[in-house]
C-alpha cells in the first residue's frame, strides 16, 4: 500500500484501490478446499452460522460440480449470502467452529461461499420463485439485510411486498455502508435483484413521514416491518466540530461506494476517531484515497477495541497507525476555517464501569497537539428516532423494543428487525444476524397471518 | 542396511522393483533411463507382430481431487519393428548387465509361432520371458492376450510351447478377467511355468463425457473397453496373489502386479506371497524417480523390523489368508472412541446410525462438551466407524477378552454333525 501514500494518485489508480482487495478462489482452489471438507454430520459450522446455512452441503455441491445447487443452498438460508461471504467474521463463526481447527486447518468457508455465489452472479441465475399470491400485503421499511431477507421470505410465501427505501438504491448497509474493497456494490445490488425478481416492489427515494406516512403503512398493510438500521455518526461534542475537513466515516464510505473519490485526502494526514469496524473502514478508505498518514485514535486500548481481529489486521496491513489511550478534546482551525490540529489528551484505564468495560479517564496535564489535515469520526451510529417515533414504537435510546422471538414491537401490527433493535448487550450487529432476524420476522408474520390466509383461500 | 535384492525364479535382481510391460518400457531409451534411476528390472513392452495403435489411448479415474486413483488404457503391444526392440534390448543389457530384462511376448497360441519368437528373442540375451496372456483389449479380439489367458487349457499349452524352447525362466502373466484366478495359475504351473505374474489389467470403461456423451477415452467419437490398473485395483490384485500363493497346486513364484505405488504396497504383496513386484501406473503418474523412495522406504522398513533380507518376508502372511469358514465366530472386537483425540465431526455416528448397527451415541460429558460413545454391547466390530474417521487415533478397534474358545463355521458344522450322529 506504500505506493498509495504517494501524493500523485490518478483516477485509474483510485479505481483500482477500491476494487475488491481479496481475489476470489479459482476453480481449482475451490475444488481442492471443497474436497478437504469432511462433510461432518450435525456440523458445528452450521450451528455457528446465524442463518444456519447447510455449509457441508453447499461445499460438497461445489466438489461435485453442482454450483447452482450450492448457490441455492447458501441463498436459501441467507438471502444476502453473497455479501456475507465477504463480510462475515467467519473466524468467529463458521470457520471458528470447523472441526479441522482441532486437527489441521479450518475450511475457508467464506471463500467457498463467495465462489459459489459468484458463479450464480456471473451466470445470472434466478434461484427462487415467488409463492402463489395469498392476498396479504406487508410493508417493509428499509431495504438492508433484514428488510431484504424478510421481503424474500414473505414473497416466497405468496405475500405482496412493498419495500420503502429512503436512498436512491436498495441494499442498505451492504450497498452503501461497507467499503467497496471488501464488498463491491454490485454484489449487494444482485441480491436486491434476486428479491425484486420475486415481484417485490422496492420504492426508492421514499422517506417515511415525507413521501408516505407511518400511519398510512400501518393502516393499509396487514403487517409492517421496520428495518431501518442505524444512521449517521453522532457529533463529537467538542470545539471545532463544524470546521472544514471533518468527515463522517459512514458518509465517507457511502460516497466511495458511489464512486466518488474525495480528492482532498491525497497526501494528507488523517486522524480517525474510534476503533470499531467503521473506524477501520474510515481509515482504510483514507489510505486508498491517497492519505499520506492515517492514525486511528482510541481512548481505550487494543484489548477493548470492538473491531474484528481480521479488520484490525487489514488496517495494519494498510499501514494504519494506532494510537491507544488517546482522546481528542478540540479541533483547531487554520485561517480558512479548515482543521489543522487536534488537541488530544492521554487516558488511563480504571476499573470497569456499568457496561463491564474498563473506564478510560483523562490523565491531567497530558494534553498535546497533533497536526492533522482531515478528521474522520467513527464513534458509533445514531438512530432513526424520527421514524421510530412516527410509528409510535416504544424504544430505549433509539433501540426499538421488540419481542426476541416474534419481533413484534409495542404496536402489534409492526415488527422490527436488524440493527434497529440492536442495542448494548443485545444480539450482534452483523449482517448475517440481521438476515436471520429478517427471516424469523417473516416467519412470525406468516404464523400470525396464515390462518386468515387459509380461510380466504 | 537390509538386503533388498531378490532371486526370483532364478533371476537375480538388485531390488524387487521391475517396470511392468507397458508404455514405460517401450524403448531402450526409456528402460535405460529407468535403470539409471535405480530400477532393478524391466519387462519390455510386449513383442509380437507389430500392431497399429489409436489416439487417444489412456483414461483415468480421479476421486475427490485425487488424480489417477485408477487408470486405463487401450494401447496395444509394441508398435515398433521387432528388430528395433531386439537391438535396444541387447544394447541396454550390455549397459546394465546387473539389471533384469524380461521380454514380454505375445503371439497366437500356435506352437511354431511361440517357438519362433522365443528363439529369436533369446538370441539377444534376455533374463527371462513373460508370456502376455492377459492383455484384455484389442489383442484379445484377435485371439491373443486375455483370449488365451481366460482358457486354462490354452494357458497350459502356450506355457508349454514357450518352455519347450526357452533356456531362461518363463513367467506366465495372468488375466484377472476370470472367475477363479487359481484355475489359470494352476494351468500355468502344469504347463511348466517357472513363475506366474499377476494381475494384468481389468476390463474397464473410465467414464462417459457429460456434454458429448462420448466414452472416456474415445477415438473419434467411439470407445472400446480398456484395461484398468493403478491404486484402485490393488485390493483385487492382492487377493489374487494371495489366492495363488495359498494354493498348493500353484506352488511357483509369483511376480506381484496391480496398483503398487509405494514401498508399503510392496511389503504387502511380498507378505502375501509375491517374490518381486512390477510397477507401471505409479511411474506413469510421477516418472521413474519414484524408485528412490520405493527402495529406501523398503530398506528402512526392514531395518526397523530387524530383518536382514527382503526374501525373509516373502509369503509370511499367506498362512493368515484363508477361507471365511475358518474364521473365529467367537472373536469379539468393539470400537472405542478416544474423545480427547476426536474432533467431533460425527461421521462415525451417522455412518453407524444410517448404515451399520446404531451403536454410537452423541452425548454431552459432565462439562457439557460434545462426546461420542460406543454402546459396546450393540457394537458388532465392523470397523466402519474407524474407516470413516478422519483423525488417526480417535477410534480404536479393541479385542475383547474371549469368553468362549475359538470356533469357526467349519468347527461348528463339524460339531453339529457329531451331535446328529449320536
Amino acid at each position: 500500500m506504500s505506493d498509495l501514500l504517494k501524493n500523485l494518485i490518478s483516477g485509474k489508480v483510485l479505481n483500482e484501490n477500491f476494487e475488491e482487495s481479496k481475489p476470489s478462489f479459482n476453480p481449482q482452489e475451490a475444488l481442492d478446499e471443497a474436497n478437504r471438507c469432511l462433510y461432518c454430520y450435525d456440523a458445528p459450522c452450521i450451528t455457528a452460522c446465524p442463518t444456519g446455512i447447510d455449509i457441508p452441503g453447499f461445499i460438497k455441491k461445489i466438489a461435485s460440480g453442482n454450483l447452482k445447487g450450492s448457490a441455492t443452498t447458501i441463498m436459501e438460508a441467507n438471502p444476502v449470502g453473497a455479501s456475507c461471504a465477504r463480510v462475515c467474521p467467519t473466524e468467529e463463526l463458521c470457520e471458528g467452529a470447523c472441526v479441522l481447527n482441532h486437527s489441521t486447518k479450518p475450511i475457508p468457508i467464506g471463500d467457498l461461499q463467495r465462489f459459489a455465489t459468484d458463479w450464480a452472479i456471473k451466470n445470472e441465475e434466478v434461484l427462487f420463485e415467488a409463492g402463489k399470491s395469498n392476498g396479504k400485503k406487508v410493508a417493509i421499511v428499509g431495504s438492508g439485510p433484514a428488510g431484504l431477507s424478510a421481503a424474500r421470505e414473505l414473497a416466497r410465501l405468496g405475500y405482496e411486498i412493498t419495500v420503502f427505501e429512503a436512498k436512491s438504491e436498495a441494499g442498505g448497509l451492504d450497498t452503501f455502508g461497507i467499503v467497496p474493497f471488501r464488498l463491491p456494490k454490485d454484489i449487494s445490488i444482485w441480491e436486491v435483484e434476486q428479491v425484486k425478481n420475486l415481484g417485490v416492489e422496492i420504492r426508492t427515494n421514499t422517506v417515511i413521514g415525507k413521501d408516505i406516512l407511518a400511519e398510512e403503512l400501518a393502516e393499509e398493510y396487514d403487517a409492517v416491518i421496520l428495518a431501518v438500521g442505524m444512521s449517521k455518526v453522532p457529533d463529537l461534542g467538542m470545539e471545532g466540530e463544524d470546521l472544514e475537513g471533518i468527515y463522517d466515516a459512514i458518509d465517507l464510505v457511502e460516497r466511495t461506494k458511489n464512486g466518488e473519490y474525495i480528492e482532498e485526502f491525497a497526501g494528507k494526514r488523517v486522524a480517525v476517531i474510534g476503533a470499531g469496524n467503521t473506524a477501520i473502514d474510515g481509515a482504510t478508505t483514507s489510505v486508498r484515497l491517497g492519505a499520506e498518514n492515517v492514525k486511528i485514535l482510541y481512548r481505550r486500548t487494543e484489548a477493548e477495541m470492538t473491531a474484528y481481529d481480521f479488520e484490525y489486521e487489514f488496517a495494519k496491513q494498510d499501514g494504519v497507525e494506532f494510537r491507544w489511550l488517546t482522546n481528542p478534546k478540540r479541533l483547531i482551525s487554520d485561517e480558512n476555517g479548515h482543521v489543522k490540529q487536534m488537541e488530544c489528551v492521554r487516558m488511563e484505564l480504571q476499573d470497569a464501569g456499568d457496561d463491564g468495560r474498563p473506564r478510560p479517564v483523562e490523565i491531567k496535564g497530558s494534553e498535546f497537539v497533533l497536526d492533522v489535515d482531515i478528521v474522520v469520526k467513527a464513534i458509533g451510529q445514531t438512530r432513526h428516532r424520527a421514524i421510530i417515533e412516527a410509528f409510535g414504537l416504544e424504544h430505549h435510546g433509539g433501540v426499538v423494543k421488540a419481542d426476541p422471538k416474534t419481533f413484534i414491537t409495542s404496536n402489534p401490527k409492526v415488527y422490527a428487525a436488524g440493527d434497529v433493535i440492536f442495542g448494548k448487550g443485545v444480539g450482534e450487529a452483523m449482517v448475517v444476524s440481521a438476515a436471520q432476524q429478517g427471516k424469523d420476522t417473516a416467519l412470525a408474520i406468516h404464523e400470525r397471518l396464515k390462518e386468515s390466509v387459509t380461510e380466504s383461500a | 542396511m537390509a538386503d533388498i535384492s531378490i532371486n526370483f525364479a532364478g533371476i537375480k535382481s538388485p531390488n524387487p522393483y521391475w517396470l511392468a510391460s507397458a508404455p514405460p518400457t517401450n524403448t531402450g531409451y526409456q528402460v535405460q533411463r529407468a535403470f539409471e534411476a535405480g530400477w532393478g528390472g524391466a519387462v519390455w513392452k510386449t513383442l509380437g507382430e507389430p500392431i497399429l495403435n489409436v489416439t487417444s489411448r489412456f483414461g483415468a479415474s480421479h476421486f475427490n481431487g485425487q488424480r489417477v486413483a485408477g487408470f486405463n488404457n487401450i494401447e496395444l503391444i509394441s508398435d515398433r519393428p521387432i528388430e528395433d526392440n531386439l537391438k535396444e534390448i541387447y544394447e541396454t543389457k550390455k549397459l546394465f548387465p546387473d539389471r533384469v530384462i524380461i521380454a514380454s511376448l505375445m503371439v497366437e497360441p500356435e506352437r511354431e509361432k511361440w517357438h519362433e519368437i522365443v528363439k529369436r528373442v533369446q538370441d539377444v540375451g534376455v533374463d527371462g520371458f513373460e508370456l502376455n496372456l492377459g492383455c484384455p483389449h484389442g489383442m484379445s479380439e484377435r485371439g491373443m492376450g486375455a483370449a488365451v489367458g481366460q482358457h486354462p487349457d490354452l494357458v497350459e499349452m502356450t506355457t508349454m510351447y514357450a518352455k519347450e524352447v526357452a533356456e531362461v525362466p518363463v513367467i506366465t502373466k495372468l488375466t484377472p478377467n476370470i472367475t477363479d484366478i487359481t484355475a489359470t495359475a494352476k494351468a500355468a504351473a502344469r504347463g511348466g511355468a517357472d513363475a506366474i505374474s499377476l494381475i494384468n489389467t481389468i476390463n474397464s470403461l473410465i467414464g462417459v463425457d457429460l456434454d458429448t456423451w462420448n466414452t472416456i477415452p474415445n477415438v473419434n467419437g467411439k470407445g472400446a473397453h480398456g484395461g484398468y490398473c493403478g491404486p484402485a485395483v490393488k485390493p483385487i490384485a492382492l487377493n489374487m496373489v494371495g489366492e495363488c500363493a495359498r494354493n498348493p497346486e500353484v506352488n511357483i513364484p509369483i511376480s506381484g502386479i496391480g496398483g503398487i505405488s509405494t514401498w508399503k504396497d510392496t511389503v504387502e504383496f511380498m507378505l502375501m506371497g509375491a517374490g518381486g513386484v512390477q510397477i507401471c501406473t505409479a511411474a506413469m503418474h510421477h516418472g521413474f524417480r519414484i524408485i528412490d523412495d520405493l527402495t529406501e522406504g523398503l530398506e528402512n522398513y526392514l531395518d526397523e523390523k530387524g530383518i536382514d533380507s527382503l526374501s525373509d518376508i516373502i509369503g509370511k502372511s499367506v498362512e493368515k489368508y484363508t477361507d471365511w469358514s475358518e474364521l473365529d465366530l467367537n472373536h469379539k472386537l468393539v470400537a472405542r472412541i478416544n474423545n480427547d483425540v476426536c474432533i467431533n465431526c460425527n461421521k462415525c455416528h451417522i455412518a453407524c446410525e444410517d448404515t451399520s448397527h446404531q451403536c454410537i451415541d452423541m452425548l454431552k460429558d459432565g462439562n457439557g462438551n460434545d462426546i461420542l460413545r460406543v454402546r459396546e454391547d450393540d457394537c458388532v466390530g465392523c470397523n466402519l466407524c474407524s474407516i470413516v474417521c478422519p483423525v488417526d487415533g480417535a477410534i480404536d478397534m479393541v479385542d475383547l477378552t474371549p469368553t468362549e474358545p475359538p470356533m469357526s463355521w467349519n468347527d461348528r458344522q463339524a460339531a453339529i454333525q457329531m451331535l446328529e450322529r449320536r
